[in-house]
């Protein structure tokens, strides 16, 4: 059994709402992300704390979606947000 | 008419004051001297106006940014209004005391410039002796505050060999983002242009080097990447488009689309000393002129990447043209284009000229 992986945000980065435009951003040096609602609730649970697991349990049992599925979503996502540098897996 | 998308991110641009001299400064040939300079109470307006337009990111820039005393008063203020911060730097002026100062007033980020690796050409092409080794020790200082860094290397012909070992610094400084630059050839660089400007070969070892790094470094260090026009078939995205999401302020006041249009004739920025931020931002003509699509000739008007490009950069057009509404001779489609190909022909060894001001 591996370590769990628990994705934190990179060195740097902010993850904030907007009240002018009414939406959550990723901020960083010379970086400015806009998630979709689908990041966001993601990236409210990305705490250094959740590991990957914990995150797709967490979100299976709110939106009462199969975990597999939520769990394959998740980890695209962050890999994706990893390789521009905004998250650390 | 409906109103455009607020702006991302503001340049403030506190002073031209810098005790570094290089050739190819961004700052415009007309360097304003410090009695101009806007006042703390001032810029405090300014970024709760930019604030409340929407503006996200501040970047605190020069000339040198540390040269202002109120530097941390500002990166307060940014703070507080939830503004993520960067500071743009050459490093030189940053002491211990200094870092403190802006680590406790909640500095997101600083970008540490480089003129080189190599201590000696380095500081000859700063124009300040000793500059380099005044860098290195601003790195540790950033990183035993825990700040964030980016290493800026910006590059040419005069350094462009010694990429590999700029990357290899960078990391080793401890900086999660490197930025590798072309010199943008305005201003400043297009005058040492002839001495600075790199040959395809050139490029083509400095683009193959960044790419290998970036593979290598993945998921540890960001690298960013510009480059120079010259060699290009299509012209970068200047500042995302003319007014689409920057907004820059001159140390005087003046309230640009991007930090070198002031170059352009025949428009006029107002002042933040007297017009709100969301008024310029929303009605300001000098805005309006270049905003969009609706101002273009051929072939951008009916170009399918009108909207990707958003017609090159306009300062580009003016200086090498002579005309700011003309498409971007970086473009191969453009009816100026000859004239980069006769540039990369006229490159020289000469003497650079330095950025200081009464040079020009």
């Amino acid at each position: 059994m591996s370590d769990p992986v628990i994705p934190r945000f990179a060195t740097g980065m902010k993850f904030r709402f907007d009240t002018v435009r009414d939406r959550w951003v990723v901020l960083g040096p010379e970086r400015l992300f806009l998630p979709d609602e689908t990041a966001v609730e993601i990236l409210k649970l990305v705490d250094g704390q959740r590991s990957l697991d914990d995150i797709a349990d967490t979100l299976a049992e709110r939106f009462a979606a199969p975990r597999e599925v939520i769990a394959a979503d998740l980890t695209a996502m962050l890999r994706d947000l990893a390789e521009k540098g905004a998250i650390r897996l | 008419m409906s109103l455009p998308d607020p702006p991302m991110g503001l340049l403030a641009e506190l002073t031209h004051r810098c005790p570094l001299q290089c050739p190819y400064c961004s700052n415009p040939l007309e360097l304003e001297r410090a009695g101009s300079e806007l006042d703390t109470a001032t810029w405090l307006r300014v970024l709760d106006e930019a604030a409340a337009l929407g503006v996200l990111q501040i970047h605190f820039s020069g000339g040198e940014p540390t040269a202002r005393k109120d530097l941390s008063v500002l990166v307060r203020r940014a703070a507080e209004l939830k503004l993520y911060s960067n500071l743009i730097t050459s490093g030189v002026l940053l002491d211990a005391g200094m870092m403190d100062q802006l680590a406790r007033a909640g500095i997101d980020h600083i970008q540490l410039s480089f003129q080189d690796v190599e201590p000696g050409n380095a500081d000859r092409i700063g124009g300040y002796s000793g500059g380099h080794r005044r860098k290195l020790d601003a790195a540790a200082l950033i990183r035993q505050a825990g700040v964030p860094l980016t290493t800026n290397f910006v590059v040419h012909r005069q350094n462009i060999a010694r990429i590999p070992e700029m990357i290899a610094l960078g990391t080793e400084l401890g900086a999660g983002r490197i930025e590798i630059a072309h010199v943008q050839y305005y201003g400043w660089g297009l005058i040492n242009r002839d001495t600075l400007l790199p040959d395809r070969a050139q490029l083509d070892f400095a683009t193959a080097v960044v790419e290998e790094a970036r593979d290598r470094l993945k998921g540890r260090v960001v690298i960013d990447y510009v480059t120079p026009d010259y060699h290009a078939a299509r012209p970068k995205a200047c500042m995302g488009g003319w007014a689409r999401r920057f907004i820059n302020i001159s140390p005087a006041g003046k309230a640009l689309p991007c930090h070198a249009a002031e170059s352009l004739p025949g428009l006029e920025f107002p002042s933040v000393r007297d017009t709100p931020l969301a008024e310029i931002w929303r009605h300001s003509p000098a805005f309006l002129r270049f905003r969009g699509t609706d101002w273009m000739p051929e072939p951008c008007r009916s170009c399918d990447r009108r909207e990707i490009d958003w017609g090159g950069c306009r300062c580009q057009a003016f200086a090498l043209t002579g005309d700011a509404a003309r498409t971007d001779p970086a473009c191969a489609l453009a009816p100026d284009h000859g004239v980069m190909a006769e540039a990369v022909a006229a490159r020289r060894e000469a003497a650079f000229t330095y950025r200081r001001i009464g040079a020009r």
